[in-house]
């Protein structure tokens, strides 16, 4: 048991360099553009994050049991291409629409989790797999280009903003669809027994299958849950972002740089909801302070990279010194 | 042919090979381009594995010592670029730009070995950050570099002895020769012994560290070659060759196909180019039969999956 014991400090010590980072990413942006200390500016910067914050906790539910979901990035595309083809500006399809999208997205989660539990295909190999026939056929769907349209109500869900509210100002409806994810999320790992499990199963397998886990099931579970969050920001991004058949390039890699920049151990073992969340805002909250940097855009992929390096060292670092 | 060890690799290799050869003798005799099975044909068939064979010889170094290399993609680019830069079309400058560039992959190589063995940072971050780094400064100097290969350095990819590419000799003749390298040298036993049991290996001398950082080298430096491969193919490189090829991830996959276990330790190159052809004979027979390239992609994606669970589904242990 003296394991278990030690395993919420060292997480509490990972979230804080998850959130320290961002902090500091956010006063750099505050020095540069005084206003967003303004609540209002401040939501807005939140509704911008949603989709990567959602991303990212959902991914972080496969890291924790020990894989990656590369699928991520394509499914925000094929969720963002299918509504737009199948609601084609009818608002009342909105709803029957979103339902049946989260529908598609369990299909996939649950593709790549039986392929993972019961093919015995590597996680990184079979969310490949996934991701290359997901964009091929949101691209074969829509012919290679944007096509549809979304109505209004469906992009309220990552554009509404309601006005004058006490205490924030204006407030997003992008940020409410956070809190109430991340609020099922937080639930998911650290309210019910799930986490624990996930956690066991991403550190050694093998005891925990002989501890009675269902491994199988915990693994599935972390892919549908992972597929649905990226329905969910694919639902978002398409709100304020509009109809593209790029959308969820390059999400993949960002969520999971993200939840092992606020602390998660990739291949399992260790991680917190709040490392997803703090590691995202933190990546949304560097993109930003490129933006108003007025870098080339090119650069920031440069910036990132040694970003995610430097991360990811000095945690390596500081568990080696810690032994 | 060798010890017993070898055989179970060999297995896959030729089950792979007669596989891929019968869906691409079928696609053809079915579709009626009885033409493929000319000379040009078949070397047009092998052509298709040179750029991604290349670099999957040396991401399954990586991944037998249990790491992985992401920034493949964005060293082909890097020296697909730095070459027609370099060489402005001089037949006098392949030597030096060929040089260069080589010298750039081994010193990402280098850095990218550094950081896993060293810094002890989990190799997919390692790989892809610096991936990003490259990739981020090539496409900002895209415009400053510009420039093309030399018309005779063009002959990499278009010249061929007795009919057969340069190329494609080249791709059997380094396979043979990585094969070689990792079946019968100290170096090839300590791949396998590092990647199979890193704490063991430490504990029986081998520098683990050593082994790692060389490992990445050498698939960084076949990264390059592919790069100039692709140079010599498209006469003036783009920082996106590499990443629209999406040479790492495939190169992975063909890797994984072909046997090499990613935990390390298992697999070898024969496996390797086997997925490699499957791949290549896939693809013409998807040109063959035309099919479009959205309905391609579908494909390619479910034979990945279909591919490694064909061997995987018998392992007893738990994957993530």
């Amino acid at each position: 048991m003296s394991d278990a014991m030690s395993k919420p400090r060292a997480a509490r010590i990972a979230i804080n360099a998850g959130l320290l980072l961002f902090l500091c990413l956010y006063a750099l942006i505050v020095l540069i553009q005084p206003n967003y200390l303004e609540p209002g500016l401040f939501m807005n910067f939140l509704r911008r994050a949603a989709p990567l914050v959602i991303l990212a906790a959902g991914q972080l539910y496969v890291i924790l049991t020990g894989g990656f979901d590369l699928s991520v990035g394509a499914v925000v595309t094929f969720t963002v291409t299918a509504a737009a083809l199948l609601t084609n500006g009818d608002p009342d399809a909105t709803w029957p629409v979103i339902a049946l999208l989260y529908l598609m997205g369990a299909g996939i989660g649950l593709f790549n989790g039986l392929v993972v539990a019961f093919l015995k295909v590597p996680s990184i190999i079979a969310t490949l797999g996934t991701m290359l026939w997901l964009n091929g056929l949101a691209l074969a769907w829509s012919g290679g280009a944007a096509r549809g349209d979304l109505p209004e109500n469906f992009r309220n869900l990552g554009r509404f903003q309601w006005r004058d509210v006490a205490l924030v100002g204006t407030l997003p409806m992008a940020v409410l669809v956070l809190v109430a994810v991340l609020a099922l999320l937080w639930w998911g790992v650290h309210g019910i027994g799930y986490g624990r499990r996930a956690l066991a199963v991403g550190d050694n397998p093998r005891a925990a299958e002989l501890a009675g886990i269902p491994v199988g099931r915990t693994r599935i579970t972390a892919f549908v849950i992972s597929a649905l969050a990226a329905v969910t920001a694919g639902i978002l991004l398409g709100g304020f972002s509009g109809v593209s058949v790029n959308a969820g390039v390059g999400l993949e890699l960002q969520s999971i740089a993200a939840c092992v920049i606020g602390g998660a151990m990739l291949l399992g073992g260790r991680g917190t909801i709040w490392c997803a969340v703090w590691g995202a805002l933190s990546l949304f909250a560097l993109f930003t302070l490129l933006n108003l940097l007025g870098l080339p855009q090119a650069l920031r992929d440069s910036i990132q990279g040694l970003i995610l390096i430097v991360a990811v060292g000095l945690t390596a670092w500081r568990s080696r010194a810690r032994n | 042919m060798m010890a017993d060890r070898t055989l179970p690799r060999l297995s896959v290799a030729m089950v792979l090979l007669l596989i891929s050869v019968t869906i691409f003798a079928v696609t053809a005799i079915a579709t009626g381009e009885t033409a493929q099975f000319s000379l040009q044909g078949v070397t047009g068939l092998l052509q298709r594995m040179v750029a991604l064979g290349l670099v999957a010889i040396g991401q399954t170094f990586v991944i037998l010592v249990a790491s992985i290399d992401l920034s493949v993609a964005a060293v082909i680019s890097g020296t697909a670029v730095l070459a027609s830069w370099l060489m402005g079309g001089d037949p006098a400058m392949i030597v030096p730009a060929v040089a260069l560039c080589l010298g750039f992959a081994l010193a990402v190589g280098l850095v990218n070995g550094a950081l896993v063995a060293f810094a002890g940072i989990n190799p997919l971050i390692a790989t892809l950050g610096t991936g990003l780094i490259l990739q981020g400064v090539l496409s900002a100097s895209y415009g400053s570099l510009g420039g093309a290969v030399a018309p005779v350095f063009q002959q990499l990819a278009y010249g061929s002895l007795f009919g057969i590419p340069w190329s494609v000799l080249a791709l059997f003749g380094l396979a043979l020769t990585m094969g070689g390298l990792l079946n019968r040298s100290v170096l090839g036993a300590r791949i396998f012994a590092v990647g199979g049991n890193p704490d063991g290996a430490r504990l029986a001398g081998i520098r683990t560290g050593r082994v790692i950082l060389t490992a990445h080298v050498i698939c960084s430096l076949f990264a390059g070659l592919a790069g100039l491969y692709l140079a010599a193919r498209v006469q003036s490189g783009t920082p996106w060759l590499g990443r629209d090829g999406i040479y790492d991830l495939e190169s992975i996959a063909v890797t994984v196909i072909g046997g090499t276990l990613l935990a390390g330790g298992k697999g070898g190159v024969a496996g390797t180019l086997a997925g490699v052809f499957l791949f290549a004979s896939l693809d013409a027979s998807f040109n063959m039969l035309g099919i479009d390239a959205f309905l391609k992609q579908v494909l390619r994606g479910f034979v990945i999956i279909a591919a490694v669970a064909v061997h995987a589904v018998r392992g007893r242990g738990h994957v993530a």
